[in-house]
């Protein structure tokens, strides 16, 4: 058996303590705000409602590193510019040494966890997986918090097991917790346009919910900014927060923007996409998203696509945790965009902007924190 | 005590010091906001301004060595460059041809170069003036103008007014950075004075001409040294009125000699609140792209902001220091920026008239 994590909040809860059920906002009044509020008024309610949940002025992160152990995917998404063919020149699949070197640099840098992800490999199935996650177990104590709800269909399709079983087994060989990428936009509308091989909607949040019924913590996330409505953005976004109250499992809720360098969604006139989200309309998704998931404990900033100062002005907009400290990245950064930084500089963001910095887990336990 | 200052901004009261400073100590950045929209609004309506303008500079090379500076170069030293006036009008010819809509203005500030006489000056403006009459030149930092003087040995009102008659049509605000004495002694010892740089505007004010005022914040500097900067641009500006915006720039840290860190991107907004709130007498209060960042320049238009400066084209000076921008905009994203900011987008000229351009 697995021995148990320390983990926080695993009790199951329809709403958050702190927030009396009358006071949580319907679909309706999610609309009118995302389309008519003010900036302002948006971010005042989320930094109040954050003061609320995070009382003692804490933002967290985590020490981690994202490896993506190929690049080589077939749902080939108009949004993504990281996917490759098998047969391009710059495909690959990660051998072990690097993966290890890899790991161990992470744990060098007081790391706790590695976030692996991929693409939809054809030719790796389930026994990849298994070796892979053993192995690194074997090896090394960090946490694994991998393979996004697209992969873990992908690699139970191709062996022919159910979502539950194989996600015992991955849990089995060694997988902690499910990452939340691939959600997207969870409106089959836009992920028909968008990404049309990808999983729909209902497999990607029948992942999350089999992954909570078995114990593991997930987060969520959202990408917004390409094609998709505000309607889109309020069912994903309530779909998110109806599976929490059964469940409780997701431990985070992070949006971020499309990014749009280098992929198909710009490049192709047909979609009349000309710029990715300003400032402004990434802190009213990120403050909506704090009013509306009442019962999700922390939403995270994304440097990684807004940049250090955007996302130092997010913690008052309802954001209470920083992400990673992301030794590497590669799939924003093949858009282009390449924001970079170091534990010591978001150390600093963090109390820049009056917070005290705290290292987590993947749990959101702190392990450590910084004088404000 | 916000409540109180609250008060004072809603029915028109003039900010003291010391309520600057407790808006530089409260983290109330929502309320700052708003008070600061408000006075934006009133004083701009719901416009938001942006230029088309293109940056020159003449030289990096300076016998000034602040400390901030990750332009400037010695003569001969590697990196140094010094563009001729037939150079530069080639630039803008070659460019001009390229481009749909011309842009209306430049922005010409270089280094203190060590051999060029002040003539080179007066020949650069008036060549671009006959090149291009329709083009408004904004050109050099008071630094700069103190300096001509120095070495033509003409007063500060002849050295503005010969300008003035080769064409130059307005002056930025740089060169300011911080006037606190013991800070500046620290930051640029061979820059003039602040009071030096007042007196300067205070002349070109006199002799007609436009300017801006900038401050550099975010260094080595004290809550109370930025106000003690401002209370001086109030003064000023009571008296003579000539100054059009004002653009607190954010401190760049690579390559200069103070090293340090960025801004943060809740100090940049707060920065832009205060000095709305404070210069009452200020028309405008600009977030410059370029220092701030597209996205951090685009949320100061809900924090007081009324301007985001241009399309720039060509930046070298922040670039030098580690800018986190692209060195240039184009008109139609400053003005996607703006509207959605929810303000109205206006192209404006160099005296923030709407330009107007037959379709």
């Amino acid at each position: 058996m697995k021995k148990t994590k320390q983990k926080k909040n695993t009790t199951e809860k329809r709403t958050h303590p702190c927030i009396p059920a009358s006071d949580r906002i319907t679909k309706k009044e999610a609309l009118s705000m995302l389309r008519t509020a003010d900036i302002l008024d948006l971010g005042l309610t989320a930094d109040n409602m954050r003061k609320r949940l995070h009382p003692e002025g804490i933002v967290s992160f985590v020490v981690d590193r994202n490896i993506n152990y190929t690049n080589v995917c077939i749902n080939k998404c108009t949004f993504c510019a990281f996917w490759r063919d098998e047969d391009d020149r710059d495909a690959y699949i990660l051998d072990r040494d690097a993966l290890f070197a890899k790991i161990e640099e992470t744990l060098d840098l007081g790391g706790t966890q590695i976030l692996i992800q991929g693409g939809l490999h054809p030719r790796l199935g389930i026994d990849y997986y298994i070796d892979l996650l053993r192995a690194i177990k074997e090896r090394f104590e960090i946490d694994i918090h991998g393979f996004s709800p697209p992969e873990i269909c992908y690699i139970a399709d191709s062996a022919d097991l159910t979502i539950r079983e194989t996600l015992h087994i991955l849990r089995e060989a060694g997988l902690d917790s499910v990452p939340g990428g691939g959600a997207e936009i969870l409106s089959d509308r836009v992920r028909e346009i968008l990404s049309p091989r990808k999983i729909k909607s209902s497999r990607w949040l029948k992942v999350m919910e089999t992954a909570h019924l078995l114990g593991m913590r997930t987060t969520a996330t959202m990408m917004f900014g390409s094609i998709e409505r505000p309607e889109d953005i309020i069912t994903h976004l309530d779909a998110i927060r109806e599976l929490q109250d059964k469940t409780g499992g997701f431990t985070a809720f992070i949006p971020w923007s499309f990014q749009s360098g280098n992929t198909e969604l710009i490049q192709n006139s047909k979609f009349k996409i000309q710029n990715s989200a300003t400032a402004v309309e990434y802190l009213k998704v990120l403050a909506l998203s704090r009013i509306y998931l009442d019962n999700i404990d922390n939403i995270q900033a994304s440097w990684v696509t807004q940049g250090l100062k955007l996302a130092q002005v997010s913690l008052r907009f309802g954001a209470n945790d920083f992400g990673s400290t992301m030794i590497e990245e590669n799939v924003v950064a093949s858009t282009g965009v390449s924001f970079r930084t170091s534990k010591h500089e978001i150390i600093n963001t963090i109390r820049a902007a009056g917070f005290i910095p705290a290292q987590r887990d993947t749990y959101y336990n702190i392990l450590r924190r910084w004088q404000p | 005590m916000l409540e109180k200052i609250r008060g004072k901004v809603l029915s028109g009261k003039r900010l003291t010091e010391a309520d600057a400073l407790d808006l530089f100590e409260s983290d109330d950045i929502f309320l700052l906001a708003s008070l600061a929209s408000h006075i934006a609004e009133k004083k701009n309506g719901r416009k938001a301004y942006f230029v088309r303008n293109r940056h020159i500079n003449p030289t990096n090379i300076c016998v000034n060595r602040c400390r901030f500076c990750a332009f400037s170069r010695s003569k001969g030293q590697e990196g140094a460059y010094e563009m001729t006036i037939a150079e530069i009008v080639k630039k803008l010819r070659t460019e001009k041809a390229k481009l749909k809509v011309p842009y209306s203005e430049l922005h010409i500030v270089g280094g203190l170069h060590p051999d060029w006489p002040f003539t080179y000056y007066l020949e650069l403006v008036s060549t671009i003036k006959k090149n291009f009459p329709k083009l408004h030149i904004k050109a050099f930092t008071a630094v700069e103008i103190d300096y001509f003087s120095k070495i033509s040995g003409l007063s500060l009102e002849e050295t503005l007014t010969s300008l003035k008659r080769c064409g130059l049509g307005s002056m930025p605000g740089g060169g300011a950075e911080i006037f606190a004495p013991e800070i500046r002694n620290r930051l640029c010892l061979e820059k003039i004075s602040g009071d030096r740089w007042l007196e300067v505007m205070a002349a070109a004010h006199k002799a007609g001409l436009r300017t801006n005022a900038t401050m550099l914040y975010g260094h080595i500097e004290s809550y109370e040294d930025r106000i003690d900067h401002l209370m001086k641009l109030r003064k000023l500006q009571d008296k003579t009125g000539g100054f059009q915006a004002f653009i607190p720039l954010a401190y760049h840290p690579k390559n200069t000699e103070i090293k340090g860190s960025y801004t943060s991107g809740i100090d940049d907004l707060r920065t832009i609140s205060i000095s709305r709130l404070y210069l009452d007498n200020f028309q405008h209060i600009k977030a410059y792209w370029v220092m701030l960042g597209e996205k951090i320049s685009q949320l100061a238009l809900k924090f007081g902001a009324d301007d985001i400066d241009g399309t720039i084209i060509e930046e070298k000076i922040t670039h030098s220091a580690g800018a986190l921008t692209g060195e240039q905009l184009t008109a139609e994203q400053l003005s996607g920026l703006i509207k959605k900011a929810g303000r109205i987008p206006v192209e404006r000229d160099s005296f923030y008239r709407k330009v107007r351009r037959a379709e």
